[in-house]
């Protein structure tokens, strides 16, 4: 993968994370900061496994696979007490 | 060759994932922005991350178990947030035609 590709590939995740952090900024209630963190942590799964190709380093596969888990544990507990309430 | 079709792939994967936060920028409702934040989303990760596994064919398993986690936890949360705002009370937005939840009593607590 050239340099060029990998830097249009990344202008274009910014740009969808930095929608994802205005709605989390503006939304009216806290289930849609909520479902925006969501979305966020999503796009840096998939932002950490392109990183790794481009630095050639096999951790960070790791590194998006322990996050990716962490944020799911994470979200269901939001969910949790945005239901019910600890 | 196989670099060209995993370019293509990420790319494609890349695209999605942009639509999907443009989705969550601009849909009106809680409930329009979950499924655009889960489908869209859950896609671009999946074609992102097996792109990356197809130009760099030793990593592909990993790759593929990252993905199919992805395919698996991202509903799944999803469907938890949902369910669990429409039981904390936010309401449809203004434009809704049907809503199917008010023939359950549980849901919709005032």
């Amino acid at each position: 993968m050239s340099e060029t590709i990998f830097y249009i590939f990344l202008i274009i995740i910014g740009a969808g994370v930095i929608l994802c952090l205005l709605r989390m900024l503006k939304g009216p209630t806290a289930s849609d900061r909520a479902i925006a963190v969501d979305t966020v942590t999503t796009i840096v799964v998939a932002l950490l496994v392109l990183l790794g190709f481009f630095f050639k380093r096999y951790v960070y596969l790791d590194v998006s696979l322990v996050y990716s888990v962490i944020s799911f544990v994470g979200l269901v507990a939001i969910a949790r007490f945005l239901e019910k309430g600890i | 060759m196989r670099l060209i079709i995993g370019e293509v792939i990420t790319g494609i994967g890349t695209v999605f994932l942009f639509l999907g936060s443009l989705g969550i920028f601009r849909l009106p409702d809680v409930y329009n922005r979950v499924q655009a934040g889960t489908k869209c989303a859950t896609l671009g990760a999946f074609l992102t991350i097996i792109g990356v596994g197809v130009m760099q064919p030793d990593w592909f398993w990993k790759a593929l178990i990252i993905a199919l986690f992805i395919l698996i936890s991202n509903p799944i949360s999803s469907h938890a947030l949902g369910r669990a705002s429409l039981k904390s009370g936010v309401r449809l937005c203004d434009k809704s035609v049907v809503n199917k939840t008010e023939e359950f009593g549980r849901y919709n607590k005032k």
